[in-house]
């Protein structure tokens, strides 16, 4: 008999056993610690007791509430302009003639990618230091007379997120560009619409799911970092992974920082849910 | 006339319109170049400091990073690491998405969505969920914790890719080795291996470069031996120093190529 599998055949275990691995290796690493953590954000980190102090300690001092309400209108800024930048570069790289003339923009759009994640943030400092490019650049031709202080700023961390996440949403939404069939547009063309209003009522709302899944990753991105923040920052306005890594550095408060963590997690769940219908709709044809 | 008139205000308004989308893109570039373009340049500076005036070209910095034994076994570390994690990653991501391509069972999607979570949840969490879970086991940080989470945060990936590289032609020649009698273990590792072996080693390419650069469970989850992006960020704290410069403009052509070839065998499959 043929023992070989077909794939309509309905057997629940070889298929599992194939998963098994990968799935026992995410519970133990990442289910398990992630159960631990919050077990750990709900003790109180000096006397031991269990409750839900720390929760309330995030969302009542100042310290903390200061750094999640920098954390979010950072990263809301960030997601604004990294996709407002992006749309046209992605929207002029679809419109580009031949499919390698597109391939090479976009593989050179996304390049620095690959510049080490702790080395583009150091770069950006380079820059944008009171001597640096940018500065000799802007005096020499005349535009400011003292240097910018532009590094170690919120300023600064912005550029440097919305420089990654350009290339990022560039990927996402030239990805969803390319898929919309080129004969909706012309059709809306034929029956009066003009160039504008074929943009805003076809090309834009098919190529909502790059945009959703290049804000999604923005915000999970942006959120959770601690890198650019802490080297481009300056320590001016702190942001929540900054003081979750000082409560593991200075005090060793586990719970506190655990705690924060979790804060994290559930803005990130609130961002994935509210932009999850965006990311199935607007398939061609439609 | 008329017509050849408005063709011509026509053809103006389409010049105008392609000079601007060039000049935009040619803005953009300039962009997303400029740290890079600014890091390798100053790599070569001559000087102690890595901004303008450019002093002229200097390999120095270059020979001072490669001396470096705190940089070296850091380099050796994170290669370690990222050659380990990756292919536990490839292996398990494989595995997981050969049996939900090839059997069809109750809570598939289930399955599918656990497997893709990790990506939705930021490495802090990640690091943040380990550390805390070995300091209650009592068990150090070291490199072992570090490819523990590496695998955590990159499974996912190599499982996605081995998903969507999947497909049912393959499965007429498993199944025909199968009828000849190879045993389950000989047709994966004979003929399903081969068959994926691009999408295979792209996934490994791509673990190992998003490994090699992974700071933030890296740097939770180590102590005495770290990674390169540990020990660079170590020397972050002398201030601006060319050496920086140096060793990031060779990681930089080391992970481009790296990446390029990644997406050249993805490439060249799709299109075969």
């Amino acid at each position: 008999m043929n023992k070989m599998r077909r794939p309509s055949r309905r057997e629940s275990l070889p298929g599992l056993l194939f998963a098994s691995p990968a799935l026992l290796w995410l519970v133990a690493f990442f289910a398990a610690p992630l159960l631990a953590m919050v077990a750990v954000s709900l003790r109180d980190g000096t006397t031991g007791q269990y409750g839900i102090g720390n929760f309330v300690q995030v969302f009542t001092e100042k310290a903390y509430t200061d750094a999640l309400f920098n954390s979010l209108t950072l990263t809301a800024v960030v997601t604004l302009a990294s996709l407002v930048l992006a749309y046209p570069l992605a929207y002029s790289i679809a419109s580009l003639r031949s499919a390698r003339m597109q391939r090479l923009a976009l593989t050179f759009a996304v390049l620095p990618f690959w510049t080490s994640y702790v080395v583009r943030s150091y770069a950006w400092l380079l820059v944008l230091a009171p001597t640096g490019p940018l500065n000799s650049v802007l005096l020499a031709i005349g535009l400011i007379h003292t240097p910018l202080r532009l590094a170690y700023s919120t300023t600064a961390t912005e550029i440097g997120f919305v420089h990654f996440f350009i290339m990022l949403d560039t990927l996402t939404i030239y990805a969803s560009l390319v898929q919309i069939n080129p004969r909706l547009a012309l059709a809306a063309r034929d029956l009066g619409a003009s160039a504008l209003r074929t943009f805003l009522s076809v090309t834009l709302p098919l190529s909502l799911p790059g945009i959703a899944v290049g804000a999604f990753l923005t915000i999970v991105l942006c959120i959770g970092d601690y890198v650019t923040p802490q080297i481009l920052g300056g320590m001016r306005a702190i942001v929540l992974p900054q003081t979750v890594m000082m409560q593991i550095q200075k005090h060793l408060d586990l719970p506190m920082a655990s705690a924060m963590s979790l804060v994290l997690t559930v803005v990130m769940a609130l961002a994935y849910l509210t932009l999850y219908r965006f990311l199935k709709t607007g398939e061609p044809g439609r | 006339m008329n017509t050849s008139q408005k063709r011509g205000a026509g053809g103006w308004k389409q010049l105008a319109c392609k000079g601007l989308t060039a000049a935009y893109m040619a803005a953009c570039f300039c962009f997303i170049f400029a740290p890079v373009a600014v890091l390798v340049l100053f790599s070569f500076q001559d000087g102690r400091l890595p901004v303008p005036p450019f002093h002229g070209p200097t390999l120095h910095w270059y020979a001072q990073a490669l001396a470096n034994d705190r940089l070296l076994s850091a380099m050796g570390h994170s290669f370690l690491v990222g050659a380990g994690s990756a292919f536990l990653s490839v292996v398990l991501g494989f595995l997981a998405a050969y049996g939900l391509a090839r059997y069809r069972f109750r809570g598939q999607t289930l399955v599918r969505s656990i497997l893709v979570l990790p990506m939705a949840v930021s490495y802090l969490i990640v690091g943040m969920g380990l550390l805390v879970m070995a300091s209650w086991l009592n068990i150090a940080p070291s490199l072992w914790l570090v490819c523990i989470s590496h695998v955590v945060i990159n499974m996912p990936l190599a499982f996605a890719i081995c998903s969507a590289q999947f497909n049912p032609a393959q499965v007429r020649m498993e199944m025909a080795a199968g009828d000849l009698g190879a045993s389950l273990p000989r047709v994966l590792l004979q003929i399903t291996v081969p068959m994926m072996a691009p999408a295979l080693s792209a996934a490994f390419i791509l673990c190992f470069t998003l490994s090699w650069d992974e700071f933030l469970t890296a740097f939770l989850l180590s102590r005495f031996d770290i990674t390169l992006p540990v020990a660079i960020w170590g020397l972050l704290r002398g201030g601006l120093n060319p050496q920086t410069n140096a060793i990031g403009s060779m990681v930089f052509f080391g992970a481009a190529a790296l990446a390029l070839g990644a997406e050249y065998l993805m490439f060249r499959k799709k299109s075969s």
